[in-house]
């Protein structure tokens, strides 16, 4: 079967999600980002949706899902890049995704991964000193 | 081609399109697209309708047993229209009214299928008999 490759950089795992993906490959990338935070210790994830033209309650369950399996995993997911009219149809879908961080492009997302990082006891973070 | 019934209507394109498995919703999504694309549907009516079919689509696969989808390509007059038609011969639904609720499933889902398909495109018909069937039929018009 085909998987969705997740990438490591540093703290980090990205995935990009390149093909309109059927449900079974969703649910595999779910448990994929899962084992991987968990062998690696990220404390990271980035999504990168911008080339999906279509985001079902199916793939929004399955984002929602990342986002709060990571969270107990010690991680935190960053969604970006949506395209305009996914955002509109989601909405109007009754999907809200809450519980995911969004961010618009990849370099927003990464800003917002580190800052979160920053607050972390375990991580890179050189955010402010504790007195 | 002329709808019976249905004088003025006429009919572009018709097309029968096979639900079995997951890989048959990815088809139906891009066949939709296709079809949008064709009758000029802007970018937002294209992703509201190829994003209905999908979730209809996957109710036709999960709770229905499987079944088909027709596409039709419609012109009324001054206006197009893309209907999608889902049959099964599952197990029907007991309680339609239900079952279009948000927040309500029988299955593992989110419950946001019917409802949300519904309001993403402009006619949205129903209807199910226990133990023969389920037929959904949709239309977005430009």
């Amino acid at each position: 079967m085909d998987r969705i490759p997740i990438l490591r950089m540093g703290e980090f795992l990205l995935v990009t999600i390149q093909v309109d993906m059927h449900d079974r490959l969703a649910v595999a990338l779910q448990d994929d980002l899962t084992e991987r935070i968990s062998q690696t210790g990220a404390h990271g994830v980035l999504i990168d949706i911008s080339s999906l033209e279509v985001v079902d309650s199916f793939i929004g369950r399955m984002l929602a899902n990342i986002a709060a399996m990571s969270r107990i995993l010690d991680a935190s997911t960053v969604v970006v890049g949506m395209q305009p009219a996914v955002a509109i149809t989601l909405v109007e879908l009754g999907l809200s995704l809450e519980g995911v961080k969004t961010a618009l492009n990849v370099e927003k997302g990464m800003e917002l991964l580190r800052t979160s990082l920053n607050g972390h006891p375990g991580g890179l973070g050189h955010g402010p000193a504790k007195r | 081609m002329v709808i019976p019934g249905d004088s003025a209507m006429a009919l572009l394109k018709d097309e029968l399109m096979e639900l079995g498995s997951s890989a048959d919703i990815v088809r139906v999504r891009q066949q939709v697209r296709a079809c949008a694309l064709e009758l000029g549907f802007g970018l937002v009516d294209q992703t509201k309708i190829v994003t209905a079919a999908s979730e209809l689509a996957r109710n036709t696969v999960d709770y229905g047993g499987g079944g088909t989808v027709r596409l039709q390509a419609l012109n009324d007059g001054p206006r197009r229209g893309l209907r999608l038609i889902f049959e099964d011969s599952g197990p029907g639904i007991t309680n339609i009214e239900m079952a279009l609720k948000d927040g309500y499933t029988t299955g593992g889902g989110l419950g946001l299928g019917l409802g949300g398909a519904r309001r993403l495109v402009n006619d949205f018909t129903i209807q199910s008999q226990v133990g023969q069937g389920t037929r959904v039929e949709v239309t977005k018009w430009k």
